[in-house]
């Protein structure tokens, strides 16, 4: 069993004029203790409900998450969210912010305890010397690493993501993808997280899941990461890989996430698991259906 | 630097201006309130039949008067000989208190009231109805009732108070919790914050400048309601202290209190003003 288990999920909105609207269904994924998991897909395609139902944040219409062997119902101190907007308290340091978790996470730590845990993850994510500073004297940039420390902070099993880099600009986020590729690597965090950039999907996942468009949107391939795992920005592009994995991700968003039809047999429950592709490595043999991958476009037609 | 001292000097030039219109306004004054001889002399007859001295002042105090007045009342504020001479400051204090106890009470009972409205939609559509009614009643129109069930004048005053700075401050509360943005509130669900904690620590403080809005709308009309009041019941307070200077026809008095209203209701304004500035977050 892995750790982390998503089964048939399915959310549904009412719509305005009766009824209900289908965001997606039919979702099916594991996250490996350890792992780094990317969803990529169009917005309204469901993905920040997909993550907040993995917070217990929101409560799906259909299927169960299971972590560690529990049922998700509600949201834990196990699982550490990083929310799109930084999410900061502006009215508290950036030390209390980061406090604020750690005495929700450690209630009976003393001052000093709280203290020295909060200035370790304030130092793991440089932000040094701006412990007094309120959110509103920092960058966006430090406001997202103050927001990443936060969740951190309490060590959570696992950390959800929702798109924390989306208001940066590129020379900001590269480097807090750095920051944070390194700090996952030395804390081996298992993490869910939301993207629009394919290549920060590629530089930080191991897997990548591509989502089709809503409504009804599915998940449509899993993508696994086959560059070595101690990859980095600087030298990602060197890699002819590189190129095969992108192309394949960004022909995905560009064409086929539109007409994506395949695999409409939901309610028999078979064939479940979307197909894992290795973009580059198809003769490889790998996943379920290789070479299956490739023929929902044409059989949407 | 140079912006700095800009600022600097549109401060001087401001205050300067205002001195300018203070003294063009006061010198008007003094010119319209000028002793005009030529009318004197033909009442003098009048008057005299009437019993009154022609030199006596009458009409509108002047602007020396004005200064006189303030003098004498500033330099001995605490004097009391009978209910219907107190100085100044016994007055302004009995003002303050009656304020100060129904405003507090106010907040008492909005605050922790305007949480829980803010917080359910529920108690909020259901209280919604009651409060719009009761919201745009003039307090002075509770007096009979609260004379006929309190039988006290000063608690009755006190009462007016609370009844009128109760609304400012539940709508306020009330928006300002309901307001409080969705990610903080998430932040402390998954954080597994508990409730209390997450009332004093996430949402106070996240609707406490809203809330602080609504207690200085509330101390204004709440200032603006005292006097009314006390002109109503009488006994002691600057509102009566108007009235009863009205009833000796000393018009000198009831400016000189008109002045002290106005200056207190700033001071009021200025020190919820100040408690606002230490509770707003820059976003």
């Amino acid at each position: 069993m892995s750790f982390l288990e998503v089964q048939g999920l399915k959310r549904t909105f009412p719509a305005p004029g009766g009824g209900s609207t289908t965001v997606f269904e039919n979702i099916h994924f594991t996250i490996e203790r350890g792992e780094f998991v990317c969803i990529i897909g169009h917005s309204g395609c469901g993905k920040t409900t997909i993550l907040n139902v993995l917070a217990g944040l929101d409560e799906p219409s259909g299927g169960v998450v299971i972590m560690d062997g529990r049922e998700i119902a509600g949201p834990s101190l196990d699982r550490g969210v990083v929310f799109q907007g930084h999410a900061l308290m502006p009215w508290l340091t950036v030390m209390k912010n980061i406090a604020f978790a750690v005495k929700s996470r450690w209630p009976d730590w003393n001052k000093t305890q709280v203290q020295a845990h909060c200035q370790r993850f304030i130092d793991l994510v440089g932000l040094t010397g701006a412990e007094h500073k309120k959110p509103a004297e920092l960058s966006g940039g430090m406001k997202q690493r103050v927001g990443i420390a936060r969740a951190f902070a309490i060590e959570p099993k696992m950390l959800l993501l929702d798109e924390p880099f989306g208001a940066l600009d590129a020379l900001t986020r590269g480097t807090i993808q750095d920051e944070l590729l390194r700090i996952v690597q030395a804390t081996h965090q298992t993490v869910f997280m939301i993207t629009h950039d394919v290549d920060e999907a590629i530089l930080l996942a191991d897997k990548i899941l591509l989502m089709s468009n809503g409504p009804n949107a599915v998940i449509a391939e899993i993508v696994e990461n086959t560059l070595p795992r101690k990859r980095t920005r600087h030298s990602l592009h060197h890699d002819p890989q590189y190129y095969r994995i992108r192309n394949h991700l960004v022909d995905f968003l560009v064409t086929r996430s539109k007409h994506y039809q395949g695999r409409q047999e939901g309610t028999s429950g078979q064939a479940s698991t979307p197909p894992v592709v290795r973009p580059g490595l198809e003769d490889t043999p790998s996943g379920p259906q290789p070479a299956d991958q490739l023929q929902p476009l044409a059989a949407s037609h | 630097m140079a912006s700095g001292n800009q600022a600097g000097a549109s401060i001087w030039h401001a205050t300067l201006l205002s001195l300018l219109m203070l003294l063009v306004l006061v010198g008007i004054w003094h010119i319209a309130t000028l002793p005009k001889a030529q009318v004197q002399g033909a009442n003098d007859e009048y008057a005299q039949l009437m019993g009154k001295g022609a030199r006596k002042s009458e009409g509108f105090p002047t602007p020396a008067q004005l200064g006189e007045a303030i003098v004498r009342n500033v330099s001995d504020p605490f004097y009391d000989r009978g209910p219907n001479d107190k100085g100044i400051g016994i007055q302004l204090a009995h003002s303050l208190g009656r304020v100060g106890l129904g405003y507090l009470l106010a907040i008492l009972l909005a605050v922790p009231l305007g949480f829980l409205i803010g917080m359910s939609p529920l108690i909020y559509r259901a209280l919604d109805p009651f409060i719009q009614v009761l919201k745009p009643i003039s307090p002075l129109a509770w007096m009979p009732i609260a004379l006929y069930t309190i039988k006290d004048s000063s608690i009755s005053g006190i009462f007016v108070i609370f009844i009128c700075s109760v609304w400012p401050m539940l709508i306020n509360t009330a928006y300002g919790v309901a307001a409080v943005r969705r990610d903080w509130l998430n932040v402390a669900r998954t954080l597994e914050v508990r409730p209390l904690r997450k009332a004093f620590q996430v949402i106070l403080p996240a609707a406490a400048p809203t809330i602080l809005t609504g207690m200085r709308i509330s101390m204004g009309i709440a200032w603006l309601v005292i006097v009314a009041a006390e002109m109503l019941v009488g006994g002691t307070g600057i509102g009566y202290f108007v009235w009863n200077e009205w009833n000796n026809l000393n018009l000198t008095n009831v400016l000189f209190a008109i002045l002290v209203i106005g200056v207190m209701g700033m001071i009021l304004d200025l020190l919820i003003g100040r408690l606002q500035r230490l509770v707003t977050y820059v976003d």
